[in-house]
C-alpha cells in the first residue's frame, strides 16, 4: 500500500454534510408514506441506474447512449435465475451482478477506443445488439412478449413482496443505499480522484503514471454492476421482464436523469431521478400525449443554463444554511467551502 | 556511481515531423541535469520523448539498465520516471490533496513529507487546483511527481512565467532537492544561469541535437558556448 495519509484524506472531502444526512433521512422517511411506495420504488430503481451513469459519465467521462445493456442484461439474469434456479431475491441480485460485472468487463475494451463519438455509437450498439438478441431468444426470454411466470421468494426469507410495493420500496432503498455507500467510499479514494484526473485530461494523467485503461475498465465493470443490479430490482420488483429494458428509450432516459441532477457529485442521479419521475408523473397528467414536448424543452433549458447547476445550487443552499446556523448560535467555527457531497 | 538513464541515437517528433536527431546522453544515479538552448531547440521535445508522448523515430532509451523504449507513459512513469511538464498541468477538479493521492506510489516521498518540503502547499491542501497561484500550480506539480517516487525527475522550465521572488523560492526547493535528497533529475531551462549552480551536468542542444556536453561548472566557465548558443554574454548593456 501507498504511504498516502488515506485516514486524513478521508476526513477532508470524504466527511459527511448535513445536507447528505438529510437527504438520507429524507429518503427513509418515505417508507411513511404507503401509498406512494410503487412509484418511489421505481425512482429507487431509477436513481440507482442513474447512479450507475454517473460513475462513469461523471467521474471518468465515458459518454454511453447504451447504458440500458447492463439493466437489460441484470433484469433478465435476474429473471431466469428466478424462474430456473432459486427464487431467492439476495441470491438473484448477485447472480445479476456477477453476469453484469463479466458483461461490462468484455464490453469495457470496446469504450477504450476512439473520442466520445466512437463511445457513444459503440455503447448504443452493444445495446441494441443485447435488444435483439434478447428478441430473437423468444424460447429464452420471451421475445417480445417479455419473461413471464417469475415467482419471487421471500426476502430474506421473512418479507414477502407485494403489491402495494412496501417490501419492493424498503428492498430497493436499502440496495441503493449501501451500493451508495460504497461508491461513495470509491469516489473519495485515490482511486476515484484518478478517475477525475483521467476525465480532467487523460493524456496528462497518462504520463503522471495513471493507469487510464485499467482505471476505466475497472470503473465501467463496476458501473455495469450497478446496472445490472437496478435491472434485477426491476424484475424482482414487478415480476416481469420486457423487451423495453434494453431500449434505446431507456439509455437516453438515464441520461436525462443524470444531465436533470447534475453529473460527477453522485447525488445528481438521485436527484435527477426524483425530478424526472415527478416531472414525467406531473406532466404526463397535464398533455397525457405530449408530455415529452415538455421534458424535451426542460432538457435544452437545463443544457442552456448548464449541467452544473443544480450541484451549485445545491451548495449554495448548504453554504446559507450553514451560515445561518452559525450566526443564530453565534458559532464561530470556520466551515470549509471547498468540499462536494 | 550506478546509470540510470542511457539514450542512444535518440530521433523522436511529432507527427512526421522530426524535432529531435540521434541523441545520446547517460545520467548517473544522484546526478543533475541541466538541459539548455534557445527557443525551439528540441528540449521539452526530448523530455517528452523520455516520457513516452512523441514520436520515436530511431534510437532507444533505458532506465536502470531496462529498455522502456516502447512502454507507455504510465509505464515509464510505473517504472520511475516522474514528470513536471511546462504547462504544469494541475488537474483542476482535484484539491492539492488530491492531486498527490490520485498518483502516490509507496516509496520514501509520501504526502507528510512533501508537506515538509512545501509548506505553502500543506496550508491550502483542500484548495482546488484550479485555485492555486502559478507558483503553488508548480509546487504542486513538482509535489505530485515527487509523491511517484520516481528514479529520475524531469522539469521542463519550472520557473517559466513565476515573479522573481517565487523563482528563488523554487530554485532552493530544487537545489536541497539535487544536492540534499539526492535526487537524480533533468531540468530543462532557457536561463542558463538559473540552474547551472545547482547542477552537475550540462548539454546544450541546438536543432535537436547535442552540440555540448560537460559539467555544469566547466559550462558556466565557458563564455564562448554560452554565448554561442545561449546568447548569454559578459558584456553590460550600452547606457
Amino acid at each position: 500500500m501507498s504511504n498516502v495519509n488515506v485516514p486524513h484524506l478521508l476526513l477532508s472531502r470524504h466527511r459527511w454534510r448535513w445536507p447528505e444526512i438529510a437527504f438520507w433521512l429524507a429518503a427513509f422517511a418515505c417508507l411513511l408514506m404507503p401509498s406512494k411506495h410503487l412509484i418511489l420504488n421505481e425512482i429507487a430503481i431509477l436513481a440507482l441506474f442513474a447512479l450507475s451513469l454517473d460513475l462513469i459519465l461523471g467521474y471518468a467521462g465515458i459518454v454511453s447512449l447504451g447504458h440500458a445493456a447492463f439493466l437489460g442484461a441484470g433484469a433478465y439474469i435476474a429473471g431466469l435465475f428466478a424462474i430456473h434456479v432459486n427464487g431467492d431475491p439476495l441470491l438473484g441480485l448477485l447472480a445479476a451482478a456477477a453476469a453484469c460485472g463479466v458483461l461490462g468487463f468484455i464490453t469495457s475494451f470496446l469504450v477504450l477506443r476512439g473520442s466520445d463519438l466512437t463511445r457513444l455509437m459503440i455503447t448504443l450498439g452493444v445495446a441494441l445488439l443485447l435488444g435483439e438478441i434478447a428478441n430473437r431468444a423468444a424460447w429464452l426470454t420471451g421475445g417480445a412478449d417479455g419473461l413471464q411466470g417469475i415467482t419471487m421468494g421471500r426476502l430474506l426469507g421473512l418479507f414477502e413482496f407485494d403489491l402495494y410495493g412496501r417490501t419492493s420500496f424498503t428492498y430497493s432503498l436499502v440496495v441503493l443505499f449501501v451500493l451508495f455507500l460504497l461508491a461513495r467510499r470509491l469516489i473519495h479514494s485515490p482511486f476515484g480522484h484518478s478517475l477525475t484526473a483521467i476525465r480532467d485530461n487523460p493524456l496528462r494523467a497518462a504520463a503522471v503514471g495513471i493507469p487510464v485503461k485499467r482505471r476505466l475498465i475497472a470503473i465501467y465493470t463496476f458501473a455495469a454492476i450497478y446496472a445490472g443490479i437496478a435491472g434485477a430490482l426491476l424484475t424482482q420488483t414487478t415480476q416481469f421482464v420486457g423487451l423495453d429494458v434494453l431500449s434505446f428509450q431507456r439509455s437516453a432516459d438515464v441520461m436525462l436523469v443524470v444531465i436533470i441532477g447534475g453529473a460527477g457529485y453522485l447525488y445528481g442521479g438521485l436527484i435527477g431521478a426524483l425530478g424526472f419521475k415527478f416531472l414525467q408523473d406531473w406532466l404526463s397528467a397535464l398533455t397525457p400525449q405530449y408530455w415529452h414536448f415538455w421534458i424535451g424543452l426542460i432538457l435544452v433549458a437545463l443544457v442552456l443554463i448548464g449541467r452544473d447547476r443544480p450541484r451549485r445550487l445545491l451548495h449554495s443552499v448548504q453554504k446559507y444554511v450553514t451560515n445561518r446556523w452559525q450566526s443564530l448560535t453565534g458559532s464561530k467555527a470556520a466551515g470549509s467551502s471547498t468540499g462536494g457531497a | 556511481m550506478t546509470e540510470l538513464l542511457r539514450l542512444e541515437g535518440v530521433s523522436a517528433g511529432y507527427g512526421e515531423g522530426q524535432v529531435l536527431s540521434g541523441v545520446s546522453l547517460s545520467l548517473d544515479e544522484g546526478q543533475s541535469l541541466a538541459l539548455l538552448g534557445r527557443n525551439g531547440t528540441g528540449k521539452t521535445t526530448l523530455i517528452n520523448t523520455i516520457v513516452g508522448v512523441t514520436r520515436r523515430f530511431a534510437g532507444s532509451i533505458a532506465l536502470c539498465g531496462r529498455d522502456i523504449t516502447r512502454l507507455a507513459p504510465h509505464q515509464r512513469a510505473g517504472a520511475g520516471i516522474g514528470w513536471v511538464p511546462q504547462e504544469r498541468n494541475i488537474f483542476r477538479s482535484l484539491t492539492v490533496e488530491e492531486n498527490l493521492t490520485a498518483v502516490a506510489r509507496p516509496g520514501p516521498w509520501n504526502v507528510a513529507r512533501v508537506w515538509e518540503m512545501f509548506p505553502a502547499l500543506e496550508r491550502r491542501r483542500t484548495n482546488l487546483g484550479n485555485q492555486l497561484s502559478g507558483g503553488e500550480q508548480q509546487m504542486l506539480a513538482i509535489a505530485r511527481a515527487l509523491v511517484l517516487n520516481p528514479k529520475l525527475i524531469l522539469l521542463d522550465e519550472p520557473t517559466e512565467g513565476l515573479a522573481p521572488i517565487i523563482v528563488q523560492e523554487l530554485l532552493k526547493i530544487l537545489a536541497r532537492l539535487f544536492r540534499e535528497e539526492g535526487v537524480t533529475g533533468i531540468i530543462v531551462e532557457q536561463h542558463a544561469q538559473k540552474i547551472l549552480a545547482i547542477t552537475n551536468k550540462a548539454i546544450v542542444l541546438e536543432r535537436g541535437s547535442i552540440v555540448h556536453a560537460s559539467s555544469s561548472e566547466a559550462l558556466r566557465d565557458n563564455r564562448a558556448i554560452l554565448e554561442r548558443y545561449l546568447g548569454v554574454s559578459d558584456r553590460k548593456p550600452a547606457r
